[in-house]
């Protein structure tokens, strides 16, 4: 049986479909961040299937850019995450009323 | 044969790891979870050809990444159990279905309109790592510098973000304690 393009997308369709799960039903900060770790895997599995059926670099290259811009958000979130945490002692979104528009 | 069978068995593997990161109450069991499907998702780039991608991954990811969130994690209180949001369970589910939908649409739509041509075709007797220099180091090589300062930005970030008094605890340290130290911070900066 041939794996084809469509296979990869089915996957890189359901771990998307699951870190949005995660992203709507966390309240600690810190597991929305681990969601959002998944949203960004699934989409560069979809650019590197992409990459390899068309015989094109452009989406491995795609990826790279993503794995460089989640590792800087990585270190900037855990940043802030610190300080608000130092300051209030817990991490929850709901406490983080003072932000709210 | 042997490339649907390994598919299959990632497949299964990634999705379980990234559905435990996801449901699990235990902050730990979540880390070590979603560190898991990383190294199970480079399975999946190495079966792609995409060779220097797949040890990206793993080394940026599976390292970089999760060393970071490990020792984030020493800073908060992660025996807690995690609370939920109390949300309807069928509009969740429903709107990632759709979202999820729409991003293969996305994908999709330029692929079954058009017969596309490759912009950056692979070389012939290249391997994959010598191809992405190539590409890398000429089209994109703008992209990549300004992909550089970025790091460089983000690591200035976390230095001063998570490095700043770590000798102190504001949350141990009483509330005129705290005013003080902010005053003596404003008289300096307005000296």
């Amino acid at each position: 049986m041939e794996i084809g393009l469509n296979h990869y997308l089915v996957l890189s369709t359901i771990l998307f479909a699951i870190g949005l799960v995660g992203v709507m039903r966390r309240k600690n900060l810190l597991m929305l961040f681990f969601a959002t770790e998944i949203l960004l895997n699934s989409v560069n599995i979809s650019f590197a299937a992409i990459s390899h059926y068309y015989g094109d670099l452009t989406g491995q290259m795609f990826a790279f850019f993503v794995i460089a811009i989640a590792a800087s958000e990585v270190a900037v979130g855990l940043g802030l995450l610190i300080v608000w945490h130092k300051k209030h002692n817990n991490i929850d979104l709901e406490q983080m009323s003072t932000m709210r528009g | 044969m042997f490339e649907a069978i390994a598919f299959y068995l990632f497949a299964f593997l990634t999705i379980a790891m990234f559905y435990i990161t996801v449901t699990t109450s235990q902050a730990l069991y979540a880390l070590t979870a979603l560190a898991a499907g990383m190294i199970f998702i480079s399975a999946f780039f190495f079966i792609l050809g995409a060779d220097f991608l797949g040890a990206v991954q793993i080394v940026v990811y599976s390292g970089a990444v999760m060393a970071l969130y490990a020792f984030g994690m020493m800073f908060f209180d992660t025996t807690r159990e995690v609370k939920e949001k109390q949300g309807n369970k069928l509009i969740i589910f429903g709107l990632s279905s759709v979202a999820a939908v729409l991003l293969v649409v996305i994908f999709a739509t330029p692929i079954v309109s058009d017969n596309i041509t490759a912009l950056y075709p692979m070389t012939e007797g290249a391997g994959n790592t010598q191809e992405v220099g190539m590409v890398l180091f000429t089209k994109y090589l703008v992209p990549f510098e300004i992909a550089a300062v970025m790091l460089l930005v983000a690591m200035i970030a976390g230095i001063v973000l998570a490095g700043k008094k770590m000798d102190q605890s504001l949350t141990l340290m009483e509330e005129d304690e705290i005013r003080h130290m902010r005053d003596e911070q404003n008289k300096k900066v307005l000296l």
